[in-house]
């Protein structure tokens, strides 16, 4: 029996007014598996997560995005989070006045209302938070304030990951959640990551560092430059990458191609 | 897709849910203002002499007058000959003897409008002052609150009955003399609610007037008293709508509350006047002067307003801070869409020593609307240790809107403390973005966000009104954002 992949994107071309950014960008996730995007500034990871996400403002001229069989590009962003995408942003927003939990039991609710469960009220959804809570080892204090409002740069990215727990969603795209961390964040961080590991979920995990991968361990690691990915392999790639540099694996390829 | 690929104008398309018109018929003046219709609305109310007279020297002055500039809206002056100053529904006898006896008509629109007047369906835990164009139709749990002393009927009934205090009273907070339109009220105002808290008593429950204008052409101008006497405590909700017309009607208002030692007024507003459609046609001119008199040591007078309709909103609750130890404090939320303007705030005058105010005011302005906050705290020379802190935010949603602030202070005593903090935020993308990715739509994303920055504002208001300002903000800036 196959199974059937959580997201396929088949050459993807996308890009902004005037700007080809992704150009051919092929990858298949299948449930339970942890993927590792690796890339120089401005390679198109984040692009790639916005427009998995459905940002606004990106045009795709070729390819397509299956996400669990359906055509992921055809969803509102919303109805794309419905189903189960998620996006740890790189850059988490601020919204001032609007509490953390609350905007969490909102989110939580939609996707319960999309699977056809009934909404949780406030009482069972501060039960839930306080077990997730423990996961993380997230300030309580964090969530009885506005949402990011105020938050450090580390706090932020443990309260992306925070909602990640909370809402357990089908396939986690982590931006760069390790950029600012110091190192015991890091761990925590990953350790949360680690345990919402799920059969039948997958993260794929974008970062510049290989030692967040000391504590995340991928399935596959993958290299991007210019728009597309230019080699894959399994975990011990992202140590080469440390020792040898992107230049001389990008070029390698390059020659090799 | 739901997000900002389709322009802002383009989903501006909010419905006004009050805009229906009542066929009532009615007992109008002819159009037009002279000493003669004056006498007219008194005789109709059947005014005993010093009523009429005031009503003459307030027109008498109003004549010396000339209409304010000053304000940062644009409009054309209304024709003071054109409008009808009393419009009235006609009853069958002289005048019910209960609610139950209101023509069923006027109870079924105040039903439509969700402020059920009828014995058995009454809201629970709020008497209401029921004003239909130009008189009230009726007052409901009169009886109950009779039992405390506390009295709340409509102004043309307090005229009859209690016409020491009104007498005492009128005026006595913002004088005939006052301003343009509070003269023009002053001459030829109709109705409106009259209430007064006697010593030591707390009022039981909320106190509300529910303003309809009906009738074309008529301008409403009712006059509201509230008088709060020592130790005595209330909590009084204003709201207000209208039919859906091309022409702009004139709603000029004067509320004076006055607070005796120890005394605490909460007056708090929503109001959802007909704003006119999305090309700036037709709506209500709401120009309403609103003072309240802190006149007792330890007094404490609240203003709190959601201000979501109306073409032109155009008014300054303030409190005139007496008594030693007085507190003032207005929190606003003016919320202005389409072609809409507001040009709103607060007046703090400190005279009495350790007086101290507070002002929060959030503006929120989206289409191609312009919301002004406009605020003067007058620190006094006899007002020693007085405070003030005032917070204006501003937001805006899309970029054809404005949103200004223009805050006066004058200090004259040394030892004062005012401190003054304006912001200004955008709506952001980035912001809509991250709760769609979140699950949450873009209209439900809009209205977290602003509700989150009007949330110092609601946390003021009533528990009930809380939920209903919170939901009108919705529809307000429903399709604001694409
Ligand atoms: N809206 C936009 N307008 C113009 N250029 C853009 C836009 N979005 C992305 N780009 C450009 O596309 C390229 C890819 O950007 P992207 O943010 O996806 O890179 P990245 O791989 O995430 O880089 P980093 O590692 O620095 O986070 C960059 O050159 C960037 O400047
Ligand atoms: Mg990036």
């Amino acid at each position: 029996m196959t199974m059937q992949p959580i997201l396929e994107i088949n050459n993807l071309h996308a890009g902004v007014e005037n700007k080809q950014i992704l150009k051919g960008f092929s990858l298949t996730v299948y449930p339970g598996e942890v993927h590792a995007l690796m890339g120089l500034n401005g390679s198109g990871k984040s692009t790639l997560a916005a427009i998995l996400a459905g940002r606004e403002g990106y045009a795709v001229t070729e390819g397509t995005v299956k996400y669990r069989g359906q055509d992921l590009l055809a969803l509102d962003p919303e109805e794309r989070a419905r189903a189960g995408l998620f996006l740890a942003f790189q850059y988490p927003v601020e919204i001032p006045g609007v509490n953390s939990t609350y905007f969490l039991r909102a989110a939580y609710n939609e996707i319960r209302k999309a699977r056809g469960l009934p909404e949780v009220d406030a009482m069972d959804f501060l039960a839930l938070v306080k077990t997730k809570m423990k996961l993380l080892e997230l300030k309580e204090d964090l969530l009885k304030r506005s949402v990011n409002e105020g938050f450090s740069g580390g706090e932020k990215k443990r309260a992306e990951i925070f909602q990640m727990a909370v809402l357990e969603p089908k396939l986690a795209i982590l931006d760069e959640t390790d950029s600012g961390l110091d190192i015991d964040a890091l761990k925590v961080v990953a350790g949360g990551v680690n345990k919402l590991k799920r059969p039948d979920a997958a993260q794929l995990i974008i970062t510049h560092y290989q030692r967040l991968l000391n504590y995340i361990i991928p399935d596959q690691v993958h290299i991007m430059a210019d728009g597309c990915i230019v080699r894959s392999g399994g975990k011990d790639l992202a140590l080469e990458l440390e020792s040898k540099g992107y230049e001389a694996i990008v070029r390698n390829q390059l020659v090799a191609a | 897709m739901s997000t900002a690929t389709e322009t802002i104008e383009g989903l501006v398309k909010q419905e006004y849910k009050y805009g229906f018109y009542t066929e009532v018929e009615t007992d109008s003046a002819p159009p037009g203002l002279s000493e003669e219709i004056i006498r007219f609305i008194s005789a109709k109310k059947n005014e005993p002499a010093w009523m009429t007279e005031w009503r003459l020297k307030a027109y008498r002055h109003w004549l010396t007058m000339t209409e304010p500039t000053w304000q940062f809206v644009k409009f054309p002056t209304p024709d003071f000959q054109d409008i009808t100053y009393y419009s009235a529904p006609k009853q069958k006898k002289d005048a019910p003897k209960s609610l139950d006896e209101v023509d069923p008509k006027l109870l079924e629109t105040y039903e439509k409008l969700g402020i059920p007047l009828r014995e058995r369906e009454r809201l629970a835990g709020v008497a209401v002052d029921a004003v239909f164009d130009s008189v009230s139709v009726g007052t409901t749990y009169q009886k109950q609150l009779a039992e405390k002393g506390i009295l709340f009927c409509s102004m043309s009934e307090a005229i009859q009955k209690h016409p020491a205090l009104v007498q005492q009273y009128l005026g006595s907070v913002v004088p005939y003399t006052d301003n343009f339109y509070a003269s023009l009220n002053s001459a030829v105002f109709t109705d409106g609610s009259f209430c007064y808290i006697p010593k030591g008593v707390r009022c039981p429950m909320e106190l509300s007037t529910y303003f309809r204008i009906n009738a074309a052409k008529s301008g409403q101008f009712e006059r509201t008293l509230i008088i709060a006497d020592d130790g005595g405590q209330v909590s009084y909700l204003e709201g207000c709508t209208a039919p859906m017309r091309d022409e702009n009607q004139l709603h000029a208002a004067v509320v004076e509350l006055v607070a005796l030692d120890n005394a605490q007024i909460k007056y708090s507003t929503v109001q959802n006047w007909y704003p006119g459609d999305e090309h700036g046609v037709g709506g209500i001119y709401n120009f309403v002067t609103k003072r309240g008199l802190c006149k007792g040591r330890n007094s404490r007078i609240t203003w709190t307003q959601v201000e979501t309709g109306s073409a032109i909103t155009w008014k300054y609750p303030s409190c005139v801070l007496l008594g030693e130890n007085s507190k003032g404090e207005f929190y606003s939320v003016a919320v202005t869409n389409n072609c809409q303007q507001a040009d709103t705030g607060t007046k703090m005058i400190h005279i009495g020593k350790n007086t101290r105010s507070t002002i929060v005011s959030k503006g929120i302005s989206a289409g191609r609307s312009q919301n002004s906050y406009r605020g003067l705290v007058k620190i006094q020379k006899s007002a020693a240790h007085a405070r003030n802190f005032s917070q204006c935010d501003s937001m805006l949603i899309g970029s054809k809107c404005g949103a200004h602030t223009f805050p006066y202070i004058e200090v004259k005593n040394a030892t004062a403390s005012v401190e003054h903090e304006a912001t200004t935020s955008k709506i952001g993308e980035d912001q809509i973005f991250y709760c769609n990715q979140r699950g949450i739509q873009t209209q439900d994303a809009v209205n977290m966000i602003v509700n989150g920055f009007c949330k110092e504002v609601f946390k003021e208001l009533p528990m009930e009104f809380a939920v209903e300002a919170q939901k009108l903000l919705g529809v307000s800036l429903e399709g604001s954002v694409g």
